[in-house]
């Protein structure tokens, strides 16, 4: 006999903006409603009627449904009743509410990836604030950061907030889980507007492609063109090893980050505030990406009370040649952004060689020199990277050269 | 005590309130800065030397001496203060010993009641005590919030209290004044002990109006009790009991900067907004409140001052380790101290010159000759609710359960600007509503409406939309934030109330600006 009893969804003391369902399928009597909710005098009608319409919508008659709510917006309710539907009958059938204006927009391969903020998948709590703080990416992460048995609920919370949740501009990313199930994740999250996955363990091409036709699939179902950007995650001393083959494995590889954690346990070490057990597998990859011109971007760092040492180990990143970081914490992201930004006396220098580069250019000159010094092609792509950085960073305009060129002239 | 209340009628904000409460006349809002009564002071009357001890030793056996020397009986007017906030051990005590005594009837008027006074409930049901008239925080504001309370609640602010004592409104039979440190003469204060909690500013104007005057300590020292914040020459007896506070208690639990990103996030825009709006300049002033995000914008208002070198002039507290860091570093050249929150705060009080004691009277009361909270160029405080008028709300929580106190909130809106940070929405209830639960203090003061979404300038306060019309910060209307919460959190039902008023809302002035409605249970 199948079961007749599911619950979904989190409760206790330090719970908000989540909720905990149970239902219980009923012969008869009916669908009975019990609510205990913190916000009961707002929103406690409105929650009974999301309640019986997802049940409806599912052809459920006669059960009796209870909701311990604390706080949890509309989404997060119809995500949690969806999956304790799910756990007691057999269906494809997805409630979806709203897919909200603001969230129909995309992202470009090579756009600025300094940060990325990670949201445990199954802990609404975190995510309607997360686009507040301007990360570059959001990252809602099915991985590790979900329970085993939570991993379908988690599932339901992800797609529901693709749609509904405003992150303000933020790349929409998700960390899928390792395969097989990743696999099954991804028809919660392609037809939603994911921009990017994040590809947990990889360690080959094959793993890239069998996870590009599965997307492809889905696209097709649905009549999406546009492609989802793919973030593979290096964690194993086979896939530092591998990284050049996964990079140039899809053009939808724009980027491959670096997983510590699961790589000094794959070395059989300990990770270090210095790193210098990873010292390999980051340069290495930071050289893979170079070579197959994509992003390379780092791990995480874990010490979220201590601002200094992450201002400290980004700059070593960036002078390794990352140009990215995970966040765990929001407070990371203004030190990120901030230490990943070009500085004023790198974006002044750089200014001085692109202007004598369109110099060189428009008085169809051969070689380009700043004042004695000839100017080499590469060091003009070094200072045009950091001009396009400084202005994408809004820390100069887009006509900076008229500026530049008037305080010349005074 | 006369009816709970009568005769309603709509006041100058619209608001429903009563013109009879607990049997005493009640003037309705006039708007502010209308009501202006043409009247004397409140007389106490007039002590002789002839009656007391010529050796000016007033100290009794126990506080139950005390107040049966007092004359305590049914239907008396008894007054005590919250300087040991959550960890007072004094007004339990004396309903206690009412009750012992078999009074009946009596009226607490507390500055400020906390959690730890829910002991009383038991009085409140048998009639030991009639009704509270103070900030109610937490369980006994929730009593009253049902209707249970047989009088009305009447909320006032820290400097209201001090009007309405001075005014006559609230005449007090007996103050019973709990100090870290006193002498038997009755000089005390908060500073020394080990119940120290700085000042005793919220027991003033009761020692100057009371009829009978109680000094309490577990710190009773030789005369002189130096500084004499309370004079011995208002107070009638002294007492010495094992222990007036609970240390670890009298320490405010919020004076911890707050570890929140969102609330972070919000005291960095707030102090950004300050400094692009030119209000962070040198020699100017601010006040910031005791809750984790406000600390936070004092820290921040530090960060800017040390950048760019600027020193404040003063700092109104409550004091915290945070503001005292900042008068030691040379970042503020005085702190006007109107209670302090931590131990660091108390210390330096007690040591540095410039830490300077203050009290309802100097900061607060609106009928005096100006007040200081009026000479404070931005003032940082906290809201439950606020409205598209920008009226706010402090003392109810949107299912209108009344569980909190003005405290010096309506005061410190006179000062020249006044700044809300506020979440747009706290676990789905959104903070901007169309029309506040409880209007505690008028939109014509309030200048601006801080949120992790957007920034909402008061449409009067143009030369701030002209200072920061090329900012950076996310400005938008209040309406527009009203309708981003919504639409994030959904519309919320209008929560439904009794008929029944449970209490008033006292403005600066005495008159009634606002009523709370009992609680559908």
């Amino acid at each position: 006999m199948s079961p007749k009893i599911a619950t979904a969804g989190n409760t206790g003391k330090k719970i908000r903006s989540d909720c905990f369902v149970t239902l219980e399928l009923k012969d008869k009597g009916g669908i009975q409603i019990e609510q205990k909710s913190k916000v009961e005098v707002l929103y406690g009608k409105a929650n009974i009627e999301l309640c019986k319409d997802v049940l409806s919508f599912y052809g459920i008659e006669n059960a009796q449904l209870t909701l311990d709510d604390k706080g949890a917006v509309s989404l997060i309710i119809a995500a949690r009743i969806e999956a304790v539907v799910k756990q007691l009958i057999d269906t494809d059938k997805e409630y979806l509410l709203d897919f909200i204006e603001e969230n129909k927009y995309f992202s470009e391969k090579d756009q600025l990836r300094f940060s990325r903020l990670y949201l445990p998948g199954n802990s609404p709590s975190m995510m309607l604030n997360a686009g507040i703080h301007d990360p570059n990416g959001i990252i809602l992460d099915l991985e590790d950061s979900v329970a085993f048995d939570r991993k379908k609920e988690a599932q339901l919370v992800v797609r529901n907030a693709l749609r509904g949740i405003n992150f303000y501009g933020a790349e929409r990313m998700v960390r899928i889980n390792q395969f097989p199930m990743g696999l099954e994740d991804l028809k919660y999250l392609v037809p939603h507007n994911v921009h990017m996955l994040l590809v947990p363990k990889c360690e080959g091409a094959e793993q890239i492609k069998e996870l590009e036709e599965k997307i492809v699939e889905i696209q097709k179902q649905h009549n999406i063109e546009r492609p989802v950007l793919l973030m593979p995650i290096i964690e194993s001393a086979l896939g530092v090893e591998k990284s050049f083959e996964i990079a140039t494995s899809s053009e939808n590889v724009v980027a491959l980050a670096i997983g510590l954690e699961d790589y000094t346990a794959d070395l059989g070490t300990r990770r270090t505030n210095e790193a210098i057990e990873s010292f390999y597998a980051r340069t290495r990859i930071v050289n893979a990406c170079k070579a197959a011109s994509i992003q390379a971007i780092d791990s995480v760092f874990s010490d979220v009370g201590d601002m200094d040492a992450l201002r400290e180990n980004v700059k070593v990143s960036k002078g390794l040649g990352f140009e990215g970081m995970g966040c765990i914490h929001p407070r990371q992201i203004k030190v990120i952004h901030e230490s990943f930004a070009p500085e004023t006396v790198e974006i002044e220098k750089a200014k001085k060689i692109v202007n004598a580069f369109i110099d060189a250019t428009e008085r169809g000159l051969g070689v380009v020199s700043l004042g004695t010094k000839m100017i080499d092609p590469p060091v003009v792509k070094r200072a045009e990277t950091t001009i396009n950085l400084a202005i994408n960073l809004g820390l100069i305009s887009e006509n900076w050269r008229e500026d530049f060129l008037n305080e010349q002239a005074s | 005590m006369g009816k709970k209340y009568a005769n309603l009628v709509k006041n100058a904000v619209g608001r429903m309130v009563p013109t009879e409460v607990n049997g005493q006349t009640q003037v309705p809002f006039q708007g502010v800065g209308k009501h202006k009564p043409n009247a004397r002071k409140y007389e106490p009357k007039i002590s002789s030397c002839a009656d007391f001890p010529e050796d000016g030793n007033k100290q009794v056996a126990s506080l139950k001496e005390a107040l049966i020397k007092a004359g305590l009986k049914d239907g008396m007017t008894i007054t005590t203060h919250h300087h040991f906030r959550n960890g007072d051990l004094v007004a339990n005590q004396i309903f206690d010993i009412a009750k012992e005594l078999g009074v009946k009837g009596l009226r607490w008027v507390p500055s400020a009641s906390f959690p730890c006074h829910e002991h009383l409930i038991q009085y409140l049901e048998d009639g030991t005590i009639h009704h509270i008239e103070g900030s109610m925080n937490g369980p006994l504001g929730r009593y009253a919030s049902y209707g249970k309370m047989k009088g009305m609640g009447v909320l006032r602010s820290h400097g209201g209290r001090y009007q309405a004592i001075q005014d006559g409104e609230l005449h007090i039979d007996i103050t019973v004044i709990g100090a870290a440190c006193a002498d038997m003469f009755g000089n005390a204060n908060g500073l020394f002990g080990p119940s120290a909690s700085g000042l005793l500013g919220f027991a003033l104007a009761d020692s100057q109006y009371a009829d009978k005057v109680i000094v309490v300590t577990d710190n009773m020292v030789p005369f002189p009790c130096s500084p004499w914040q309370i004079q011995g020459n208002y107070v009638d007896y002294t007492v010495q009991i094992d222990q007036v506070g609970v240390p670890e208690k009298i320490i405010s639990g919020t004076t911890q900067i707050t570890k929140s990103p969102d609330r972070l996030l919000l005291a960095e825009m707030t102090a950004q907004l300050c400094l692009e709006a030119g209000i962070i300049k040198d020699g100017f002033s601010f006040q910031s409140g005791a809750g984790g995000t406000s600390l936070a914008v004092g820290d921040y208002f530090a960060k800017i001052m040390r950048e760019k070198n600027i020193k404040a002039r003063f700092a109104r507290g409550g004091s915290n380790k945070y503001l005292v860091d900042m008068l030691n570093e040379g970042l503020i050249e005085y702190i006007l101290d109107g209670q302090t929150f931590d131990l660091d705060g108390v210390k330096s009080m007690g040591e540095n010159p410039n830490h300077v004691w203050t009290s309802p009277f100097t900061s607060y009361n609106y009928h005096g000759k100006g007040n200081f909270a009026g000479l404070v160029d931005v003032v940082i405080l906290g809201a439950t609710e606020v409205d598209v008028n920008f009226n706010a709300n402090v003392v109810t929580h949107s299912d209108g359960l009344l569980l909190h106190g003005i405290g010096g909130w309506q005061n410190c809106l006179f000062s020249k600007t006044v700044v809300l940070p506020i979440p747009l929405f706290r676990d789905r209830i959104p903070v901007i509503l169309d029309e506040v639960t409880t209007l505690c203090g008028p939109g014509e003061l309030i200048d601006v409406i801080v949120t992790e979404r957007g920034i909402a300038i008061n449409p009067k306060r143009k030369d701030l939309i002209e200072k920061l019309k090329d900012s950076n910060l996310p400005i938008k209307t209040i309406q527009e934030l009203k309708e981003e919460a919504e639409k994030i959190c959904g519309k919320p039902a209008k929560p439904e109330f009794d008929d029944e008023l449970v209490a008033v809302i006292k403005w600066v002035d005495g008159t009634i600006i606002d009523s709370v409605k009992k609680v559908k249970s």
